[in-house]
């Protein structure tokens, strides 16, 4: 209450995280305001994009299944080509949203309210997309389907739970669940205010079957906060655990450049690095082209930036130590691996790695680039690229060129792994734009807590009515 | 008029902002209503407690769900690894419990989580599409800038006339009868 007002006063003190003159009325205006209004010519042009990229998906899943893995540029020594670097860079471009709704709660950061839905569902398009690569690489996923789930099939044989890809499905799926859910309970209360704001029928039915009939009751907040916070609470140790038992795909295995110790904390960093490169991506689009700067000021352009600075100094010291376990270990595989990486065939993809993740975030340090949009657009399409190429690194480098000599071979992908990548990108992106234009894509009831609260001098006036009252 | 003899659901009052609310459901349990419920598009802090509903129920039933869900996910690997298909690899140990931890922390996991959803809709009673609330046209801004105190009809110090003036001098900006 009190808090909110010398905030403007002072010069030196942040931006606060709602524009002022914001209130009850007007947030819900705003913010619905988006899902009421008319279809705008861009989002169908957009969704026309969108659409067409997803038709790529069809067509590469269509041809890898008529004709197997083969027709991907994998080959012997490198069995794991961009299948498993799309995966791994999808689930890590997942983890921002799930390190906003979760962990920036349990910390009572309040700028987060305006940001962690469309996060949330960025985290759920993006794990259905990387869902598709481990799937897919299975080659035959319907045949595949009695070593990834354990059902009582008529073989009578079970997943192999020893083994950290088992471990994967159960992290990967146990995620989605649990972002589903929590996404799907944050919108519970903002479906009752659609529901009462729609006008047509149709759309009243199906918002109010949606919001499941919530009232608003001062009871149902009472359990449902308590539910979020526990969701919040679970979240935490969950998302920590799928980048770390994705990075146990790599470590648990010997090959050089994998096998080190440093990886799950150094995965984790990188996803929520790429997480919020990517919330970027989306975010700043969305506040220019819906003119919701009320709502995601530049405080909250400081903070990501921050945020974003912070894990790309622990991503580089990851590298760093990559670098160190080479030399320290003394094993001269694991040193003809470092170099190999920086001056062999892939050196070029390792340097922009460097270019993009290591140098071009040292501009977060000026806080001139931390305020400007287009910088920071720019900077966030860097890091997209850079962890990428992270992954294609980790990958293919250790794997085209392990212990026997004999067995090296070069990895050059094909014409379909880029197709089924800019698939992924297309379904990402549809079921962004349909979200954007059905649902609140800034969750209204945490927007209403932050707006000031007037009615703090009436106190005593009421307690007199109360005391009267009785 | 025989708006006496009509079967009411309860008396509804509107107010300005979260405090008034909060100081008016302070003010009824005070008085002595217990059968009544507040309304807001947000959560207020103290507002559940002051209607005399503090307890929560939730976090047993997340607790419930980790300790089935771990229990689950460990059982299933030891029975299948042990007992159903059991592979003798070198001697090595059938119950080789440090690699069946990453399962058993998700299902343990995802049990929590659907039980912190799943209590959290039953125990709130959702979903529950007809509601006698439903019936008031104000009740529509509970979801967007209203703030509503509804005493029922069913509170046996409930008493239409009386209750009404005593929700008027709350400060209400408007007081409502719901049909039932």
């Amino acid at each position: 209450m009190a808090s909110s007002a010398p905030i403007q006063e002072d010069p030196t003190a942040p931006a606060p995280v709602l524009g002022p003159g914001q209130t009850y009325t007007t947030v819900t205006q705003k913010i619905s305001s988006i899902i009421t209004s008319r279809t705008s010519l861009g989002w169908i042009v957009a969704v026309a994009l969108a659409l067409g990229l997803m038709q790529c998906f069809l067509l590469g899943v269509t041809w890898l299944l008529m004709k197997g893995v083969g027709v991907w540029g994998l080959n012997v020594p490198v069995g794991w080509g961009w299948a498993i670097i799309n995966f791994v860079w999808w689930i890590g471009i997942g983890h921002a949203g799930t390190l906003i709704s979760a962990i920036l709660l349990l910390m009572r950061q309040d700028w987060r309210n305006s940001i962690n839905r469309f996060a949330e569902a960025m985290t759920i398009f993006a794990v259905i997309c990387a869902m598709q690569f481990p799937l897919l690489h299975t080659g035959r996923p319907w045949i595949a389907a009695y070593w990834l789930l354990p059902y009582p099939n008529s073989m009578g044989v079970w997943p192999q739970f020893r083994s950290p890809l088992i471990w994967d499905v159960f992290a990967v799926s146990t995620y989605f669940t649990v972002s589903l859910i929590f996404w799907y309970i944050g919108l519970i209360p903002d479906f009752a205010t659609l529901r009462d704001k729609a006008k047509k029928k149709i759309s009243r039915m199906i918002y109010g079957i949606l919001s499941m009939g919530w009232r608003g009751s001062a009871k149902h907040w009472h359990n449902y906060e308590m539910a979020s916070l526990l969701l919040a609470g679970i979240s935490t140790p969950l998302v920590l655990s799928v980048h770390s038992i994705v990075s146990f795909d790599f470590s648990v295995g010997l090959v050089p450049g994998w096998h080190a110790t440093i990886f799950p904390p150094y995965f984790v960093a990188g996803a929520v690095f790429a997480g919020f490169a990517m919330v970027l991506t989306l975010a700043l689009p969305i506040r220019a082209i819906y003119g919701l700067h009320d709502f995601i000021t530049d405080r909250h352009l400081n903070n990501m930036s921050k945020v974003m600075l912070a894990t790309g100094l622990i991503v580089a010291y990851g590298y760093g130590t990559e670098q160190f376990y080479a030399w320290y270990s003394a094993s001269p595989y694991e040193g003809y691996m470092m170099k190999n990486r920086m001056g062999g065939p892939y050196s070029f993809e390792y340097w922009m790695l460097i270019l993009c993740n290591v140098i071009v975030p040292q501009f977060l340090w000026i806080k001139k680039v931390r305020l400007t949009p287009v910088a920071l657009f720019v900077i966030a399409m860097f890091i997209n690229v850079g962890m990428w190429l992270e992954r294609f690194i980790i990958v293919v480098t250790s794997l085209s060129r392990d212990y026997m000599p004999s067995s090296w071979d070069m990895y050059h992908s094909t014409p379909w792994d880029w197709l089924l990548y800019a698939g992924t990108i297309g379904i990402f992106l549809l079921g962004m734009l349909l979200f954007i234009r059905v649902m609140p894509v800034i969750n209204m009831f945490e927007i209403r807590l932050l707006v000031p609260r007037k009615g703090h001098g009436k106190k005593t006036e009421l307690d007199a009515a109360v005391a009267s009252a009785d | 008029m025989t708006m006496a003899d009509k079967i009411i659901y309860g008396l509804m009052a509107e107010f300005e902002d979260p405090d008034d609310l909060l100081h008016a459901a302070q003010g009824a349990h005070a008085a002595g209503y217990r059968i009544m419920d507040a309304f807001s598009p947000m959560p207020i802090h103290d507002l559940s407690e002051s209607l005399g509903y503090s307890k929560h129920r939730v976090p047993f039933f997340v607790l419930l769900g980790g300790i089935l869900g771990a229990c689950t996910g460990f059982g299933f690997q030891y029975w299948v690894s042990a007992i159903d298909y059991p592979l003798n690899i070198a001697g090595r140990p059938f119950l080789s419990w440090p690699m069946f931890i990453p399962v058993t922390f998700e299902m343990g996991i995802l049990f929590a989580a659907l039980g912190a959803a799943l209590s959290m809709l039953i125990l709130n009673g959702l979903p529950q599409p007809y509601h006698p609330l439903f019936n008031s046209k104000e009740f529509e801004s509970a979801s967007g800038d209203g703030f509503f105190l509804c005493i029922e009809s069913e509170d046996p110090k409930f008493e239409l006339s009386e209750t009404r003036s005593f929700l008027e001098g709350l400060h209400a900006k408007k007081v409502v009868e719901v049909e039932s």
